[in-house]
């Protein structure tokens, strides 16, 4: 029978009054998602069974973990993140000026670091071959960039504003509009790898990758804020989007003690 | 919202992680990921595996970062993985001089990866290894583990966290010597020989 998206919407509702019940029963905040979330098939066969062992960091700074690889300069093009002049021509869409800060648990800066981004053109079409989504592709955008964080830890790109796009997991299934990003820390525990989304986008309800964070108000992080101060007069609309790493760096240990 | 005021610490709190998708290939993986060594380095090291799913199926779309300390135990503070062309933006590859210390390779279509780094030196208390970090399509939540290197069963016996781990899922961390300096390291993501992942507090 083919699956539809009222029995994904079912099993959304019913992973979240799952969550419901164990922070009333005095469970955590669940900051990320399960591994094992079902509404979302392709975890099912790709997550760990096993609880993880774990590495209590304070016991070891010199743990390989706690330091992170080093991007500079050399590892970036100059236009790498202006997404709209990449190629010959102007790609179609609105474009939009993203940036924000990237920031470890303490709320402190993290310079100097690595952020990439990719996303699907204003048609909701990815440049990648396996993309099967018959919406048109645009000779003048590929969706990929990268910058290295300033001093004060803030990342900015221009872009395309991304279209929602059909992924078939079930009937009618569409992705809400995001942009997929990859950033380091101090530290590899900080590793992130997420998406963005842009606000009041009416499919957030019935997305499993973005309901696969069942608290409410850490799915809130995952959508931009407009900010019409990062708008460009006559160019772009503005969103402004935070990054704050999960995971222990060799500075929180040092506060730990 | 998504304006982090870090004057309130209570209001920072951490960013949730989701799937790596399956259209990452155009965007994350670069010339050279995995040519981690230096060109001629006698310390030089392959490594390979694979990566299943829950039904001993290979993952034809995981991507698999590794981190790891130079032979003498230190930890690389070299930029330039990733060099790039001024004039094109494409990739150069590496400049097959300096040590990194981090690579990063795409699964194939059989679920295979490969890699050619140095043979990490040992820190502290801690055997050698290299850290592994493995996301996928699938995956809402990227899975840390250690490639440890066999040969040296005391170091492997004293390490911190081979300790703490059940016997008979040891194996998993380590990889296999097949010779010429090559190690098999596979990755079970579920069930039967499932490797051990890490987390870290």
């Amino acid at each position: 029978m083919t699956l539809t998206q009222h029995d994904i919407d079912q099993e959304i509702a019913a992973q979240h009054a799952a969550y419901e019940k164990r922070i009333a029963d005095g469970a955590p905040v669940e900051h990320q998602p399960r591994r094992d979330y079902a509404p979302y098939r392709s975890s099912v066969l790709r997550h760990p069974k096993q609880p993880p062992v774990t590495i209590d960091v304070t016991q070891d700074p010199e743990l390989v973990e706690l330091s992170s690889p080093a991007f500079g300069e050399r590892d970036i093009a100059e236009i790498d993140n202006d997404l709209t002049r990449q190629h010959n021509g102007e790609p179609i869409g609105e474009r939009i000026t993203v940036s924000g800060r990237l920031l470890d648990r303490d709320g402190r800066p993290v310079r100097g670091q690595l952020v990439e981004i990719w996303q699907a053109n204003s048609a909701g079409r990815y440049a990648h071959q396996r993309e099967q989504h018959d919406a048109p592709l645009d000779p003048n955008f590929t969706g990929v960039g990268r910058t290295l964080t300033d001093d004060s830890g803030c990342y900015t790109f221009t872009t395309i504003q991304p279209g929602p796009y059909p992924w078939r997991q079930h009937l009618n299934a569409w992705r809400p509009a995001h942009i997929h990003f990859s950033v380091f820390g101090t530290a590899f525990t900080q590793r992130l790898v997420t998406q963005m989304y842009f606000p009041s986008d009416p499919l957030f309800p019935y997305d499993p990758i973005i309901q696969s964070v069942t608290d409410d108000a850490a799915r809130q992080r995952l959508v931009a804020t407009y900010d019409h101060s990062l708008s460009v007069p006559e160019f772009s609309m503005g969103y402004h989007w935070d990054i704050v790493l999960d995971g222990p760096n060799a500075t929180w240990i040092e506060e730990g003690r | 919202m998504t304006k982090i005021d870090t004057s309130r610490p209570e209001t920072v709190l951490p960013t949730p992680s989701h799937t790596v998708g399956p259209f990452y290939g155009h965007a994350l993986p670069f010339t050279g990921g995995g040519d981690i060594a230096p060109v001629g380095h006698p310390d030089t090291i392959v490594l390979q595996g694979h990566v299943y799913d829950g039904e001993g199926n290979p993952l034809p779309d995981a991507l698999v970062e590794l981190w790891g300390a130079d032979p003498d135990g230190n930890v690389p503070r070299v930029d330039g993985s990733m060099l790039r062309d001024p004039a094109s933006g494409g990739f150069l590859g590496r400049n097959g001089v300096e040590f990194t210390g981090w690579g990063r390779v795409q699964t194939d279509a059989s679920g295979h990866w490969t890699a050619r780094t140095l043979r990490p030196g040992a820190r502290g208390r801690n055997a050698p290894y290299i850290s592994v970090c493995v996301f996928a399509r699938g995956l809402l939540l990227h899975l840390y583990t250690r490639l440890y290197l066999p040969g040296d069963e005391a170091a492997l016996a004293a390490d911190p966290l081979l300790g703490q781990v059940d016997e008979a899922r040891r194996g998993t961390l380590v990889a296999v010597d097949e010779g010429n300096g090559t190690y098999r390291f596979d990755l079970r993501l579920q069930g039967e020989g499932e490797t051990v992942f890490l987390e870290f507090r």
